[in-house]
């Protein structure tokens, strides 16, 4: 797979975006650097870029109004970069659109899988011609309405149903607490967690052979969950 | 004695005396026989000189009287302006002390010493103002005549049959610097009178004239003259014992006083005051109060009172005793005071009865042969009886003996009627048993009678049952029965035997009842002490301290009281909360202002600021002065009896050492706090500084070797390098995250988000963030199928579970495996995460939960000790527990325990097929 697509990276600290250009650069990504979110969105406006590498804590602007200026015009992928104390923002900016997150420090290797998923998932490669969807033993066929673990045909309740293609529309990003719930129950239901929490449950011990350690249906502890799609 | 030193103690005293004096202001007092000597005039002369060499001189209160020639020399001067008291519809002009004390003049001038000030001043006399002045260090000139002083004011007034009611404490004379005599012969001093040149006030202008007789001069020169000499006698002696010229050091000579209820008292203070500052001897002024005295009347108590405060004025130290026997008391009491002097009055007695039954001062010196009886004799006693002091006068208690004095009518009745009573029994009681027994018999009945009356009633009443008892028994029985008439006359012999016995058995008995009523009082007031003393020492807390002050002085004062305590900048307030019901509101916080500066008593009954209704005292404790004890009490009097004032003062500084050992307590533990912090501090940096340096170390060297050497490293050198820059800086990160989890678990900062979730969720959370540090060590996961929910902040827990694989990766050897297992226990969720390593050390299974603890280990693993310190506050902030053990086979395991409460319900839809 080539690396044409072009990346902005929209962050105030030198060191990381010397590191960040480095390792992009070297995987053949054309890079694009901001050092202000104002900035970020002038480029982001002009260069049409495949995927935005945002920082959370810009000086001249909020992070999560950044990704909402992004969302007015367009459906780009946006990855966001935060520190540990920057939970909420972090769920402020998933909700806003944002589509994925790393928290600082992170590896190399873990920025570029993000960012292959993000790029793929904006191309919808999971979802088939035919409405299927399928990573490793799992398979969701969405026009029949058939789900199966390694050939074997699972029985799930509507919710679950629901729940599950709900993922499998949004594969590879992360999906917060809120927007599943809002997506499978409906907008009267954001405070529930505990009915996510619960057929998620039950969706893994339907779905996955060690529950503790899904293979399909991640965990983003206190964000949300996200399906798996390598 | 040989040794020809002074005494070291007696020169250390003189030293601290020398340096009490450099301290204080130095005082200097004109000192005339009468007035008119010019004394004044010598003052400003001096002052005027004193200014001349360039001192800061100011006239504080200056009596000119209108003197053309003294007037003149107080121009120029300075003058403190006066200030005006309204007292009973007149203005008053009085010296203004604390103008004196804001202005700060290095000598002012302040004349008549003895005079009285205008009520609803700071102290009631002027000398006391004056004291104030020396000891803000203020030089004082001042002016006093002769008549004033104090020890001589009873012969001065003999002499010229004028009372004088301003008088002046010896021990301010005594104490004065310099004493500067003003002579002027008796015919001079008429002369100027004749001229017009001595001020009269116009009302005593006859009593005035007749004290201007060239006899009375004479005399009062003489007392002036003498004094002086007095005084220069005892520098020169002073002198020599400085310089060790005559070892003139003596046994030290202790007076003992024993004052009685006669007008004799005051002058027998007095002479033994002479005669104490003759010998230079400490002095004790001694009561004792036996049953014959409990019966004086109030105003001879009154004058008791009256005389051991004079003598306390004097320097005496005062006791009241108690006693039966006056004599044995009083020599008991010498002989534990070491006194090599007992003075006394002389006796009053007709000659008659002291030949009959003795005396105090025979029974004395029979029974003290080895100290010295000192008799006084027996002088005019008018003065005694003029002076009144308003304050004493209202008094209603005495020593303590509340009881005697609140007899009501009624119980005094009661007593008579019961000896009345009492007789009318004996003699039923006889009549029954007259047929069988012998008539001597019968006499014993009605002594019985006596005896219980005296017993429940007392003097009186036994008395008359006494005499009853002779009549009754003569009437009714004594032949011819029915008459008093007797038969024979030996019966009158019978008669008078059994009036004697029943006499004596009654002043026995009433001794008797006397005494373990005072035995009583006794032991109340060392019972409340002690109480108080115990309970003090019980006690933590300032606050609960002043409860218990409040408390205790409120019950065994019959007053309400308060503490005031100050603040940090030394200023007295008010107590902020409530307090007890007997808690006092509404003191003066400028008289306790002064209380606390100066560490004296104030208020009603005492010298300063005597016009209120409280009495103030100060708290003083070792380290300087606590606070202020403010009390209102209900009766003024009782707090002035000596007994009481003792008992007070013992009471006050038992609470202030309370209060004392509460702050030392508080200080203590702010201090050991202190330490422990900067322990902590230390303990966190040499951790820091380790784990920080040792990766940084390693990042620093791997990454400079790659820019240096990056064409001769091969690709593995590089790799392997560019590994450890990864390694040690992740490490670094998972150090940087438990440091701010702690800072902000520490600050209370965390505030939980706690959603109701499976664990089974959190613990996935968890591997999955571990997994790549998890590839050595396998990991079961055993969790039952139908755990509750738990509402947890998912985030935080998964720090617990990461720090507990952590651990256990970083102390078990690689292959072995790690379990994770879940239970409900009743209530609680508990969680256990097992290894299979060498386990927790035995006994440090507590220890490891401690800030930077760290199980001694090989090699440089692991973070800074705070992981299971981190832990414990997370599961403790989930309202749970969290404890360690090692498992049979060796490993160790850690368990917390998550509260259980009732999840959410849930809308359960049919398990259909979409």
């Amino acid at each position: 797979m080539s690396n044409t697509a072009t990346i902005i990276i929209i962050e105030d600290e030198t060191q990381i975006r010397r590191f960040l250009r480095t390792a992009l650069a070297s995987e053949g990504y054309q890079v694009i650097e901001a050092e202000t979110g104002k900035q970020g969105l002038t480029e982001a406006a002009t260069r049409k870029p495949d995927l935005i590498i945002l920082d959370l804590g810009l000086p001249d602007m909020d992070g999560v109004a950044v990704v909402r200026g992004v969302r007015a015009w367009s459906a780009v992928p946006v990855i966001i970069l935060s520190a540990r104390s920057q939970e909420s923002d972090k769920i402020s900016a998933l909700d806003a659109g944002a589509d994925d997150y790393l928290v600082k420090p992170f590896g190399v290797g873990e920025l570029l899988a993000r960012i292959r998923v993000a790029l793929r998932h904006f191309s919808a490669v999971n979802v088939g011609e035919e409405g299927a969807f399928s990573v490793d033993r799992l398979q969701v066929d969405l026009v029949h309405r058939k789900v199966t673990v390694g050939g074997a045909e699972v029985h799930l309740t509507p919710i679950e149903y629901r729940l599950l293609t709900v993922l499998v529309k949004h594969a590879g990003k992360v999906l917060t607490h809120q927007l599943l719930l809002k997506e499978v129950w409906g907008p009267n239901y954001v405070e529930r967690a505990h009915y996510l929490r619960i057929y998620m449950g039950t969706l893994r011990h339907k779905l996955e052979k060690d529950p503790a350690r899904p293979r399909f249906l991640l965990t983003e502890v206190g964000v949300g969950y996200r399906l798996a799609v390598d | 004695m040989a040794d020809q030193r002074p005494d070291p103690d007696a020169l250390l005293e003189k030293v601290q005396r020398a340096e009490a004096i450099r301290r204080r202001g130095r005082l200097k007092i004109f000192f005339g026989a009468s007035a008119g000597v010019g004394k004044t005039f010598g003052m400003l002369l001096a002052a005027r000189e004193r200014r001349a060499e360039g001192l800061d001189v100011v006239a504080g209160y200056v009596e000119t009287h209108k003197r053309a020639e003294t007037e003149q020399l107080l121009e120029g001067l300075e003058l403190l302006p006066l200030r005006a008291v309204n007292y009973q519809n007149t203005t008053l002009r009085e010296f203004d002390l604390d103008a004196a004390l804001k202005r700060r003049p290095a000598l002012i001038l302040v004349d008549e010493l003895a005079h009285s000030n205008a009520p609803g001043s700071r102290h009631a006399k002027r000398w006391q103002d004056v004291e104030e002045l020396l000891d803000a260090g203020i030089d004082v000139y001042t002016a006093v005549n002769v008549q004033h002083i104090e020890s001589l004011n009873d012969i001065i007034s003999q002499i010229t049959g004028i009372p004088v009611w301003e008088t002046v404490p010896d021990a301010v004379i005594e104490s004065a610097n310099e004493i500067e005599l003003i002579d002027l012969p008796p015919d001079e001093l008429l002369q100027r009178l004749k001229e017009g040149k001595v001020y009269l006030p116009q009302q005593a202008e006859r009593a005035a004239k007749n004290f201007f007789r060239k006899g009375n001069l004479i005399a009062l020169r003489e007392l002036a003259l003498r004094r002086t000499a007095d005084r220069v006698d005892a520098q020169m002696r002073d002198y020599r014992e400085d310089h060790a010229i005559q070892n003139v050091w003596q046994v030290k000579e202790r007076l003992l006083v024993c004052i009685g209820p006669g007008g004799t008292a005051e002058n027998l203070v007095r002479a033994a005051y002479r005669l104490a500052q003759l010998l230079k001897a400490e002095w004790i002024v001694v009561y004792v109060e036996t049953a014959k005295l409990q019966r004086l009347s109030r105003e001879q108590r009154d004058a008791i009172l009256r005389t051991l405060k004079l003598a306390e004025e004097l320097g005496a130290e005062t006791a009241t005793l108690s006693g039966y026997q006056l004599a044995e008391e009083l020599i008991a009491y010498a002989r534990t005071r070491n006194a090599t002097r007992i003075v006394l009055g002389k006796p009053t007695r007709p000659e008659w009865k002291r030949w009959l039954f003795g005396s105090l001062v025979d029974t004395v010196i029979r029974q003290a042969r080895d100290i010295d009886i000192h008799v006084v004799g027996k002088e005019s006693d008018f003065l005694s009886q003029a002076r009144e002091n308003p304050y004493f006068s209202r008094s209603r208690l005495y020593l303590g003996l509340a009881s005697e004095e609140q007899h009501t009518m009624f119980k005094w009745r009661a007593g008579y009627l019961w000896a009345v009573a009492a007789t009318a029994i004996s003699t039923g009681i006889s009549w029954v048993i007259f047929d069988h027994f012998d008539l001597a018999n019968l006499i014993m009945v009605y002594l019985l009678g006596v005896v219980v009356v005296a017993a429940r009633y007392g003097r009186g009443p036994s008395v008359l049952s006494s005499f009853l008892g002779v009549v009754a028994f003569d009437f009714f029985f004594v032949p011819p029965r029915f008459s008093f008439a007797v038969s024979d006359s030996q019966y009158l012999v019978t008669f008078a035997v059994m009036l004697l016995v029943a006499l004596v058995i009654s002043s026995m008995t009433v001794s008797t009842r006397h005494q373990a009523k005072i035995a009583g009082h006794r032991e109340r007031r060392i019972a409340s002490l002690y109480a108080l003393s115990r309970e003090l020492a019980a006690t933590r807390g300032e606050e609960n301290i002043l409860r218990i002050a409040v408390r205790h002085v409120a019950e065994v004062f019959e007053a309400q009281a308060v503490v005031l305590l100050p603040d940090a900048t030394g200023r007295i307030l008010y107590p902020k909360d409530e307090g007890e019901p007997q808690s006092c509101h509404g003191s003066d916080l400028s008289v306790a202002q002064w209380v606390y500066d100066h560490g004296q008593m104030a208020g009603q009954g005492t010298d300063t600021l005597p016009g209120g209704e409280m009495v103030y005292l100060p708290l003083p404790a070792p380290s300087g002065m606590i606070g202020v004890l403010a009390l209102l009490p209900l009766n003024p009097a009782r707090i002035a009896l000596p007994e009481q004032q003792r008992l007070l003062d013992t009471s006050v500084s038992q609470i202030a050492l309370a209060l004392e050992r509460v702050r030392l307590a508080a200080e203590a533990q702010r201090v050991q706090l202190k330490m422990e912090t900067e322990q902590l501090r230390n303990t966190l940096l040499s951790a820091i500084s380790h784990d920080l340096r040792t990766p940084l170390a390693a990042i620093v060297g791997a990454s400079s070797s790659l820019l240096r050497d990056s064409d001769k490293l091969d690709a593995q050198a590089r790799n392997e390098l560019g590994q450890s820059i990864y390694e040690e800086a992740v490490r670094m990160a998972g150090l940087a995250n438990n440091l701010l989890d702690m800072a902000r678990l520490e600050a209370g900062a965390v505030v939980l988000n706690r959603q109701w979730q499976p664990l089974e969720e959190v613990v996935g959370g968890a591997l999955a963030g571990m997994s790549s540090r998890m590839d050595n060590h396998p990991v079961s996961v055993r969790l039952p199928r139908d755990l509750p929910l738990v509402e947890i902040d998912s985030l935080m827990i998964e720090r617990v579970f990461a720090n507990l694989l952590e651990n256990a990766v970083k102390y078990t050897p690689p292959g072995t495996a790690i379990e994770i297992s879940a239970a409900t226990d009743q209530d609680e969720l508990v969680v256990t995460v097992s290894d299979h390593g060498p386990g927790i050390p035995a006994g440090e299974e507590e220890r490891i939960f401690e800030k930077f603890h760290r199980v001694a280990r090989e090699g440089s693993q692991g973070g800074a000790g705070l992981g299971l310190t981190i832990c414990r506050a997370i599961v403790q902030a989930h309202g749970g527990r969290m404890w360690a053990d090692s498992l049979p086979s060796g490993g160790a395991a850690l368990h917390f325990a998550l509260p259980l409460t009732e999840p959410p319900s849930i809308e359960h839809e049919e398990a259909t097929h979409p």
